[in-house]
């Protein structure tokens, strides 16, 4: 934005010799600025509207929302479909539940994600950058081909039903791994000889020189893996069948075919499941979407 | 490596480095071969079999049935059908979502404009939220009666549509809620590609006299040839994996509009346990998969 349009400069030095055509050029300026705007505001509202009506009909007395013409602002403010999920509903337990697998998966795979990474950019040993090809050849995977053999391997392993059956397959993923590589790969190896020169160990070397270099794409990988698993409804659909270990998608999505005539319950369900991760996205923003945008450029 | 060996005492030898590389390596490797690669080869190797839901039970029960899932599967009008929805998915609503993304990244990119960050926040929201919740929203704003989007259609004129209860309508919806959806990851990486355009290129095509549109198609899209590749790329494999809307929104229905090929795979893996059959869907939409990729790769190259 520090860029100037030479074009611009050639009208602004025109206006101070008095040049004609300058008013034209002015107005035409204004008028694509305001198109412009106008451009924004109307997509603003398109991608804020689902959300905007939904919180409004969560707080809706019961029925208001399914009503023509439609309202859009409640006629009185009420708290009971909140207090139903809560009580009647169980939804603190799903809240429990989703938040649970998604701090430890975040967790364990930030830990884990990045030990390869960094070994698979730093690190020499035999067959590394093939190795590294044969990893990447799994991003174009689809995740549903491992899901059915999946199933039956945790079956095996009894973790059907339970927190570990959601976790696990989450604990490492080979985007992660990807990411961080990129990003370690800028890592100068003179500062990591210059630790080992100073006998630090590998493990003390990852720890106090690599982990506070790579901790920009880390914040990012951590929202995103956070984000993702939060999110995840297919998987945890399929492992968990038993309602104490729902999480809030799988919850919710249970729920509305019960209750799907309850307009007002299950908005209020929803800005449940939503308002977690769009708090952590509008608070760490910076970290993701830098992460994101210079991520793509790279990779 | 800065330091030769002999010229200073080092503590740390290449196989010290190489087992501290095998033992950060380990985990990831283990979890993700245990639980990703070994997991995608014995799905092959179940399509061939029949395994159902007595062999849950009984896993000796299975047979191998060679080819005879593929060739069921082939027969049946319900895969094909559902093959085509996931491809009427991902044919119009992938372009649909690029084109988007690709028009708010020009907006945003304009010069004229400002609070760019904040307009690109509100814009990334849909993105991060929750898939089946906003899938659940939808399905009222899609409400025949009292939905706000055939409220604001009758402003204009239009007779109420039955959004999710029409075969006709039914994917269109799902197609404009995931256009809403999706737009803002793909613009994120569209600004990206942009910002890394020289202006230099600008300011050349305009002392030659090109317009805003001569300079989009001379300079800009070209230029941002392997942002649209990879953003082509992503946005189409993760739309032939089409699931939570559909599932969610119309349970595969109206007279199976809406069911993918993802959806029919659960169906019959977990739903009938038909597992041996579900992992053959499963490898055809990883060919299927594979084959979009490589077809965008080559006319990528065709056009470079």
């Amino acid at each position: 934005m520090s860029r100037t349009n030479p074009r611009l400069v050639v009208v602004e030095g025109a206006s101070t010799g008095g040049y004609g055509g300058l008013d034209s050029a002015r107005t035409r300026r204004r008028l694509t600025q305001i198109v412009l705007y106008a451009l924004l505001i109307i997509g603003a509202l398109i991608a804020l509207m689902p959300m905007l009506w939904m919180l409004s009909a969560s707080f809706m007395p019961t029925g208001e929302a399914s009503t023509y013409p439609p309202h859009f602002i409640p006629s009185r403010i009420t708290f009971s479909h909140y207090a139903d999920l809560f009580t009647r509903l169980n939804l603190g337990r799903y809240l429990f539940n989703s938040a649970l697998i998604a701090v430890v998966v975040t967790a364990v795979s930030l830990v884990i994600n990045s030990l390869a990474g960094y070994a698979f950019a730093k690190l020499r040993f035999r067959g590394r950058d093939r190795a590294f090809r044969i990893l990447s050849l799994g991003l174009v995977l689809p995740v549903q081909v491992a899901m059915l053999p999946l199933f039956l391997l945790m079956k095996n392993l009894h973790l059907i039903n339970t927190y570990w059956g959601v976790i696990i397959p989450g604990m490492a993923s080979i985007f992660g791994i990807f990411l961080i590589r990129q990003y370690a790969l800028s890592i100068p190896d003179d500062m990591l000889d210059a630790a080992r020169i100073d006998g630090a160990s590998e493990l003390r070397i990852y720890w106090s020189v690599v982990v506070p270099g790579i901790l920009p794409i880390l914040a990012t990988l951590a929202i995103w893996t956070f984000l993702a698993t939060w999110n995840d409804f297919m998987w945890p659909l399929i492992v968990l069948s038993d309602e104490a270990h729902y999480t809030l998608p799988v919850a919710l999505a249970n729920l509305s075919g019960e209750h799907v005539q309850d307009t007002e319950l299950m908005m209020a369900g929803s800005v449940l499941t939503v308002i977690p991760v769009l708090s952590v996205f509008l608070f760490l923003q910076r970290y993701y979407i830098q992460g994101v945008m210079a991520g793509s450029v790279k990779g | 490596m800065g330091v030769k060996a002999g010229s200073t005492p080092r503590l740390t030898t290449p196989s010290d480095v190489g087992r501290a590389a095998g033992l950060f390596l380990a985990p990831a490797l283990v979890l993700i071969f245990v639980f990703f690669f070994l997991p995608v080869l014995a799905s092959l190797v179940l399509s061939v079999t029949d395994f159902d839901i007595y062999a849950i039970a009984s896993p000796s029960s299975t047979r191998f049935v060679g080819l005879a899932n593929y060739t069921k599967l082939f027969h049946s009008p319900e895969f094909w059908q559902a093959l085509r929805n996931t491809f009427y998915f991902a044919i119009v609503g992938g372009p649909l979502t690029i084109a988007v993304s690709l028009g708010t990244a020009l907006l945003l990119n304009a010069k004229l404009v400002r609070f760019k960050s904040f307009f690109r926040t509100i814009y990334f929201t849909p993105f991060v939220t929750t898939l089946v919740a906003v899938s659940i929203v939808w399905r009222y704003l899609y409400h025949t009666r009292y939905g706000v989007l055939n409220y604001g259609l009758a402003h204009l004129g239009i007779a109420p549509i039955d959004w999710l209860g029409n075969p006709h309508w039914a994917m269109p919806a799902i197609i404009l809620m995931s256009v809403w959806k999706n737009f803002g990851y793909n613009m994120l990486i569209f600004i990206a590609g942009l910002q890394a355009i020289p202006q230099d290129l600008y300011d050349a095509a305009e002392i030659d006299g090109a317009g805003p549109v001569r300079r989009f198609f001379a300079v800009t899209l070209p230029l941002l040839g392997p942002t649209l590749l990879f953003v082509s790329v992503i946005t189409m494999i993760g739309y032939f994996q089409l699931f939570s809307e559909p599932y969610v929104m119309t349970q595969g229905g109206p007279l199976r509009a809406t069911t993918s090929v993802v959806l029919m795979m659960y169906e019959e893996g977990f739903r009938w346990w038909r597992m041996g059959y579900a992992a053959s869907i499963a490898f055809v939409l990883f060919i299927v998969i594979l084959i979009a990729t490589l077809i965008q790769f080559r006319l990528q190259k065709e056009h470079a």
